[in-house]
């Protein structure tokens, strides 16, 4: 069980909206369609459990809130309000936080644009996914590209930051047919852009045509030039990566990802949430899990005021290692003198020397002005390099 | 005490699978040796390895009393035997303890390589022969036939063969007859000096060293202080006893008994196997000849897949050796492997057990090199060296010819998957020596290589005749041979757990499968990785591993994590098991998997 603790620190607020119009043939999240969702019991059931979480950490500081899914789209505005308002009520300090609402490009949710704002939202994250038909219907998305515009432009009229994710990788996908595409893309100016190659996840209807050879993947030498293009494309352009796959003007980064990235505290709230929250051992973390099935979880809660399934407490050693996990994705790398800080010790404490001096003399790892690095040629080998890293 | 004349001591010698051991366990049954509820599948093979693969690796004995038919009391001494070609040398010594044989043929199969190697020496030792036709219910026995070929290819006399099914008990009273009735008391003079035959010896954790032994002459109780003859050392007896099959003590054996004795033996390799077992006081005038040592043919390297398992590998050698006097092993250092043991042992089969065992009791994961015979290395000087270990050889310009050893092998097969079996021989440079016909089997004899058969032949032959060929082989000889030692390179540097000695004329076609196949089991790297077969300085075959290009997960945010950093140890995990080669790192399963490759 979790364990109260009246340590003052920000934390970032993740709300998951599990349900969904249709599930998306590429989608591992923790989605589901259902005919009819009880939007008042739902609505209750949250605001039940920020109260539980309110109960345990009272101190905490909320330093954004994200409401991510499913479709968060389809959530009614009002639920949308109550939430934000109570967390608000009791975490926050009167300074404008961004509020950011993951949205489906159809015209009747670009109708509600206006009502979120109303409700709080200021940062609006679009699934366009895709700037051609066919992609989008091999995607297996509701909407189509000229929907997806439309939807964009209504919410650059309502919105100061709006970001889109794609697709790329896909099958049979040449560097020239992406360079068209994503210039399309950076030609909308955007402020903000997440730009994830298709993998296939387990348990997905790709992951099943996959296998089935139904469709390939661009191989391992394409994939990895694709990425390059991109990298190179979106730094031109003004939007650089400041992670893997996230794009940005200076300034417009997503605050409520960069948490997750650089090792702070979230919480999450709704099925199959997860979260890192203060412990009362300094440097360590408590893991929490919610449980996924959504009915399953309502009934957790009206029971209980919480829907968890999992505990764990994460020492400063395992913390320290999903910092550096986490901390290498972003392009600035991980702030070696705040890592100290957090942890009490240094990062080389986890790091092999051998391993450091072997990849810094082939150039894929860096460390400059404070910060340990990935080069280019080290971003697009991430995992491998976690491995041969970790002592 | 019972007298001589009701005293029978046999062996049972059959093919592999042709119900040695269940026919052992109806005999024990029919007895009354064992009651229902202790009776279980293949008593005699108390490993557990024995009862999964179904074969015998340690020969047993068991004692049954029979009532036969003409009212007499006998005693029966039954030695179980190994099937195994590896065990060969267990079959002999236990035939050399007992007067007669039953000759086991499978009534549906009929006579198999391994029913002649066995039967052979049996006829060697001047047994005395009774034919038993096992598997009589099955509806495709032919009996008749398998008799017509019993007296075609061995020559012995089936007139009065019996039939039964040890599974069902039909004939199994007949058998006791036969064995009372055909087979020979032992001869032998109760109150001449002692002459015992140590016929085997293990090692038992509430016994200690048990030593089996036949008693030739004389007696042997309790009490007693015996010689050794051949180790020379005195041991005072501590129990007699016999199985029944449980142990069970007993005042003395005397002339013609089977049975066990302890003494205070600290280990069983201070017992020869063969030695001749006499009183301390009133030794006997003449030794017994003995038995030829059984020579370890086969040799790999083994070492802990976990380089902090050293120490544990060291002491479950040791304690396997304990009741395994068969295998040798010595400490080997390997560039890359690092500390492990050079182990020798009688075959293939050998190996593999004693792998699993180390795995199954020990809970030790192996890497295991090439395995090799024992090649004479003729110097240029004039010396001669024995070559255990590829990775020995010493440079070729010193070297004058090199010799290997030769088998005579005999293999039984039906004539639909003569041509194959043809071909394979000939692919394994065997030297055809004779072509004749069983039935409608054909029966081959072939010289061949033994470093072909060690590498897969046995496998490849049961894979294309569909199981149906039968095998087995006899050491013969040393020839003089065009060896090269094939080294593989992985970036360059040599792996020398994967180097070996080969003919030339194969050294291309295997080498380019160890290439292809070391490419998809070594993980790639920053960097392309060249994979090559050479001959001294002479690349045969390369393979080129690509470089890692791309391995970064697309999206990773908070409810990743957990799932991500499991990954990551996962992958610490399995780095545990890698073996670096320079700059290149080799997970310790594709050695294994590298060595086990077929060629097909």
């Amino acid at each position: 069980m979790l364990t109260a603790s009246h340590i003052s620190a920000k934390c970032a607020i993740y709300i998951h909206w599990p349900f969904c119009l249709k599930k998306c043939p590429y989608c591992d999240f923790n989605s589901h369609v259902r005919d009819h969702v009880d939007a008042a019991a739902w609505q209750r059931a949250m605001l039940d459990e920020i109260d539980h979480f309110k109960a345990l950490f009272p101190n905490l500081q909320a330093s954004s809130i994200f409401f991510g899914g499913g479709t968060p789209s389809l959530m009614p505005p009002e639920t949308t309000a109550a939430i934000i308002e109570q967390v608000s009520s009791h975490w926050g300090n009167g300074d404008d936080i961004e509020i950011t609402l993951e949205a489906n490009p159809s015209s009747v949710e670009a109708g509600r644009f206006q009502n979120y704002k109303q409700a709080g939202v200021n940062r609006i994250s679009i699934g366009v996914q895709s700037l051609r038909d066919d992609a989008l219907k091999f995607l297996g998305r509701l909407h189509n590209v000229s929907e997806a515009m439309t939807a964009l432009d209504v919410a650059r009229n309502i919105f100061d930051h709006v970001s889109f994710d794609l697709i790329y990788a896909r099958p049979n996908m040449t560097l020239a047919n992406w360079k068209t595409e994503l210039s399309e893309a950076l030609a909308m100016n955007p402020s903000h852009l997440s730009l994830y190659q298709l993998t296939i996840e387990e348990g997905t209807a790709f992951d099943h045509q996959f296998r089935r050879g139904r469709f390939t993947l661009p191989d391992e030498e394409h994939a990895a030039a694709l990425l390059t293009l991109t990298r190179e494309m979106t730094l031109s352009a003004g939007l650089p990566a400041y992670e893997i796959s996230n794009h940005a003007k200076p300034g417009a980064e997503s605050q409520h990802n960069l948490a997750y990235w650089q090792g702070d505290f979230y919480m999450g709230i709704g099925p199959g949430a997860h979260g890192r929250l203060p412990s009362n051992t300094q440097g360590a973390a408590q893991a929490h899990g919610q449980i996924s099935r959504p009915e399953n979880w309502l009934a957790a809660v009206n029971k209980k005021g919480l829907g968890l399934e999992s505990f764990e407490t994460i020492d400063p050693k395992d913390r320290a290692v999903e910092a550096l996990m986490m901390g290498l994705r972003l392009t600035k790398g991980i702030d070696l003198k705040a890592f100290q800080a957090r942890f009490g010790v240094a990062l080389h404490n986890f790091l092999d020397p051998v391993e450091v001096e072997k990849l810094s003399a082939s150039g894929h790892i860096a460390q400059e002005n404070g910060f340990f690095t990935l080069t280019p040629s080290g971003v697009p080998l991430l995992n491998y390099l976690l491995g041969r890293l970790l002592a | 005490m019972t007298d001589q004349k009701n005293i029978r001591n046999f062996s049972i010698v059959a093919h592999i699978d042709h119900g040695k051991s269940t026919l052992a366990d109806r005999l024990i049954q029919h007895t009354g040796g064992l009651s229902e509820r202790d009776m279980q599948e293949q008593v005699l093979d108390s490993m557990d390895i024995e009862r999964e693969r179904g074969i015998t690796i340690k020969a047993q004995t068991v004692r049954l009393k029979y009532t036969a038919n003409n009212g007499e009391n006998y005693v029966l001494n039954l030695m179980d035997t190994p099937g195994h070609v590896d065990f060969a040398y267990e079959v002999s010594r236990c035939l050399s303890a007992c007067e007669g044989s039953l000759l086991v043929v499978d009534a549906s199969q009929g006579v198999e390589a391994q029913t002649l190697a066995n039967v052979y020496q049996a006829i060697e030792n001047d047994h005395d022969i009774v034919t038993v036709l096992n598997k009589i219910d099955l509806p495709a026995a032919e009996p008749e036939r398998v008799k017509r070929q019993i007296e075609d290819v061995i020559g012995l006399d089936t007139e009065g063969a019996i039939e039964c099914s040890a599974k069902s008990g039909v004939g199994i009273e007949d058998v006791l007859e036969a064995v009372v009735q055909h087979l020979p008391a032992p001869t032998g003079d109760p109150s001449a000096p002692l002459k015992a035959m140590l016929v085997d010896s293990w090692y038992d954790a509430y016994l200690g060293v048990m030593v089996l032994v036949r008693v030739i002459d004389g007696v042997v109780k309790k009490g007693q202080t015996v010689q050794m003859m051949a180790a020379g050392t005195e041991h005072q007896i501590d129990r007699v006893g016999v199985f029944t099959p449980k142990g069970v003590m007993v005042n003395q054996l005397s002339a013609g008994e089977v049975g066990f004795i302890t003494a205070s033996i600290k280990e069983v390799s201070d017992t020869n196997v063969g030695d001749t077992i006499t009183d301390a006081k009133k030794p006997c005038a003449e030794a017994l000849p003995g038995f030829k040592p059984s020579q370890p043919v086969v040799f790999c390297g083994l070492f802990p897949a976990d380089a902090d398992d050293y120490p544990k590998l060291r002491d479950s050698l040791a304690k396997l050796r304990l009741n395994d006097a068969s295998f040798e092993f010595e400490a080997e250092s390997s560039a890359a492997l690092g500390f492990g043991y050079r182990c020798g042992f009688l075959g293939m089969l050998h190996l593999e057990i004693i792998q699993e065992r180390l795995w199954r009791e020990f809970d030790l994961e192996l890497i295991t090199t090439s395995p090799s015979v024992i090649y004479k290395i003729h110097m240029v000087k004039g010396d001669m060296l024995e070559l255990h270990n590829p990775s020995d050889m010493p440079d070729v310009v010193r070297i004058d010819y090199i010799e290997e050893p030769w088998i005579n092998a005999t293999i039984l097969v039906p004539d639909e998957f003569l041509g194959a079996v043809l071909k394979l021989c000939e692919d394994k440079r065997g030297i055809q020596e004779n072509l004749t016909y069983v039935g409608t089997r054909a029966m081959l004899n072939y010289r061949l290589p033994l470093n072909e058969v060690v590498y897969d032949f046995y496998d490849r032959l049961k894979s294309i005749s569909r199981g149906y060929a039968s095998f087995d082989y006899e050491m013969t000889n040393y020839d003089r041979s065009d060896l090269v030692k094939m080294s593989i390179l992985v970036n360059g540097e040599p792996v020398d757990a994967l180097s070996m000695l080969v003919h030339r004329s194969q050294a291309e076609a295997r080498g380019r499968v160890l290439c292809e196949r070391l490419k998809d089991l070594i993980p790639r790297a920053l960097f392309k990785i060249p994979i090559q077969a050479a001959i001294g300085g002479k690349v045969i075959a390369r393979e080129t591993l690509s470089a890692m290009r791309k391995d970064v997960t697309a999206k990773c945010y908070g409810g990743d994590i957990t799932r991500k950093k499991k990954l990551l140890e996962k992958q610490k995990k399995g780095k545990k098991k890698m073996r670096m080669y320079g700059k290149v790192e080799i997970p310790h399963d594709a050695f294994i998997a590298a060595l086990k490759m077929r060629e097909n």
